[in-house]
């Protein structure tokens, strides 16, 4: 993988939470305009390397650099407006707020841009009929949808997913993955975490796989798809069956 | 219909009906010339118990801070109530209502803006050292309670102080046969102007977008780009400047200054925040009327059992609710 391509590097990255050691040197690039895939067995690391990533675990060794730039002494709100959007596992919806309001959060001072909001409306239709309805009440994959609406309402310079299908219907993940494959299209960069390997063979690119706090494999995702031995070899049975 | 329809949820019907449901109640119990003095009463002293707590309801919300240091900021307005009126003595006793009330304004600006610079002191030097500490926010706070009387008796002297209404403020007028205090009208209309402004401050404006945000998820915030510490900046201020205005209030009903004024408050603060739900607006003018009507009610009827009616009350309610009246995110 050519660095110079590189819009996210994570270089020897060491995360501590409390007194548990969780990341032993995490190497990673996300390449530019490129959907990255990060896999891993349960409690490989991935969320943690997300959530230092946006510095909400500090590390305790290591480089990350993006585009260029260190940022791994900057606070959470600085590196989200470097052009960096976060959607956590919980997928971090405010319950009590509206639709609209949840989004409208993630805009700028001058608020929605219509053309946008109605590429992302496009994009997720449902939401428009709960645009006044408490977020909370939402269902999964409706929520699901609020929280990747909510990162792309703006342009950003790099998306960061973890685990959007998780526990999704096969048609809203299938809805998800054309969403995912839309935004391909305008060119963003993402890393994308994800369980599901079915999703993960139809959107990725690039793929790294992490075990134990390490990144064990990096490469194309295309040929990751095709070696199943290597896919058990690297990911267990559970992913396997996902097929 | 409108959003905030839309968001009403069945599960709030409860919450919602618990204050006429407990004013009707008490009706058979008594004359309705004393139900009505007692209701005006009970509101009156819960939308200023609103103006003391409001503020806590949303640092404990937002910025889980535990700080025992309010009642200060109430002890505050309460003295500089007592010196605006010294300064002002003549305007005070005079028989004019603009007047009087000229004394009163100049008593809530002077404690707004002076408690709310002391709680931007009080954030800036303390609070902000002791995020996410619960135990170190407990002992610096009450220490700081401790310290916060010891320097108003160096200010204001050891004994307590006599602050007589403006002269038009006294007295009552008869509304359906029975008596009831001038100054409880105003209070109550000064709490619910105070709740307006704060509901619009939080529903309309993108200040109150983020509190109401981060009251839920302070992380996400984050995340999204927010710079969450000058937004507790903030809240700390707003919060400390109504409870001086509270506090100048609840000293004019009192009609004596004490030094623990603000620090006798403090129970039954956290027990309207506990029954309405941390970080709640509406549950805490909610609650803190439901105090104040219980106050009275249980006063009248069984004197004896006042002291304790509240914290049966606030039982009552967590039986009934766990989280509050009207809980607030998820954590
Ligand atoms: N707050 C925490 N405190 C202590 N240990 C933690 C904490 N969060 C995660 N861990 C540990 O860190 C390791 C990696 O967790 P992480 O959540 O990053 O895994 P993951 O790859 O995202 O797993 P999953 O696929 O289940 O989401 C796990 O062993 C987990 O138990
Ligand atoms: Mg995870």
């Amino acid at each position: 993988m050519s660095d110079g391509a590189a819009l996210l590097r994570l270089a020897g990255i060491h995360t501590h939470i409390g007194r548990y050691h969780i990341l032993h040197g995490v190497d990673l690039a996300v390449r530019r305009g490129r959907l990255t895939m990060l896999l891993g067995r349960n409690g490989a690391g991935k969320t943690t390397t997300l959530r230092t990533i946006m510095g909400l675990w500090r590390r305790s060794a290591g480089e990350i650099d993006f585009d260029g730039r260190p940022i791994g002494d900057l606070e959470t709100p600085d590196i989200a407006r470097l052009g960096i959007a976060y959607v956590p596992e919980t997928m971090g919806i405010f319950a009590q707020l509206t639709v609209r309001e949840n989004l409208l959060l993630a805009t700028g001072p001058q608020g929605f841009d219509e053309a946008q909001l109605e590429a992302v409306l496009a994009l997720f239709p449902a939401l428009r009929e709960k645009w006044h309805n408490a977020a909370g009440s939402l269902s999964g994959g409706q929520k699901q949808m609020l929280a990747i609406s909510r990162a792309i309402i703006e342009p950003r310079r790099l998306l960061i997913v973890d685990e959007p299908t998780k526990g999704l219907a096969p048609a809203v993940i299938q809805l998800l993955i054309d969403a995912f494959l839309r935004l391909k299209q305008s060119a963003t960069t993402i890393l994308l975490v994800e369980q599901n390997f079915h999703v993960a063979r139809s959107v990725g690119d690039d793929v790294a796989v992490m075990d134990d706090g390490r990144i064990v494999h990096t490469g194309a995702m295309a040929d990751l798809a095709a070696d199943e031995t290597l896919q058990r070899h690297l990911l267990g049975l559970s992913l396997a069956s996902h097929q | 219909m409108n959003g905030a329809l839309l968001r009403f949820r069945a599960g709030d019907w409860g919450a919602y009906a618990i204050l006429p449901v407990m004013a009707l109640a008490t009706l058979p119990a008594m004359s309705f010339s004393t139900w009505l003095t007692l209701t005006v009463a009970g509101i009156a002293m819960g939308m200023m118990l609103f103006l003391m707590a409001a503020g806590l309801t949303l640092i404990f919300g937002l910025m889980q801070v535990f700080t025992f240091a309010h009642g200060a900021f109430i002890t505050l307005g309460a003295y500089l109530a007592v010196s605006v009126v010294a300064v002002m003595a003549g305007w005070s006793a005079a028989e004019s209502w603009w007047l009087n009330l000229a004394v009163l304004a100049a008593a809530l600006l002077v404690a707004l803006v002076a408690s709310g610079a002391a709680g931007y002191v009080f954030e800036r030097v303390i609070i902000r050292r002791v995020y996410g500490a619960h135990l170190r926010q407990i002992l610096i706070t009450v220490g700081g309670l401790i310290i916060a009387e010891q320097l108003v008796v160096a200010l204001w002297g050891a004994n307590p102080l006599p602050l007589p209404k403006p002269a038009s403020l006294r007295g009552s007028i008869i509304l359906g046969g029975a008596a009831i205090e001038k100054y409880r009208i105003l209070a109550a209309s000064l709490g619910l102007l105070a709740y307006a402004g704060l509901h619009l401050l939080l529903n309309r404006t993108r200040v109150g977008l983020l509190v109401r945000a981060g009251v839920e998820n302070l992380e996400m915030v984050e995340a999204l780009g927010y710079r969450i510490r000058r937004l507790f900046i903030g809240v700390f201020v707003i919060g400390t400047a109504l409870a001086g205005i509270g506090g100048v209030m609840w000293a004019f009903y009192q009609e004596l200054v004490t030094r623990s004024i603000g620090g006798d408050m403090t129970i039954l603060i956290f027990i309207i925040l506990i029954i309405g739900g941390l970080g709640s607006i509406g549950g805490c003018v909610t609650a803190a009327v439901l105090v104040g009507l219980v106050t009275n009610y249980v006063g009248f009827l069984a004197p004896k059992l006042a002291l304790g009616s509240t914290i049966v009350l606030m039982m009552a309610i967590l039986l009934w609710r766990p989280r509050g009246l009207f809980p607030v995110g998820a954590r």
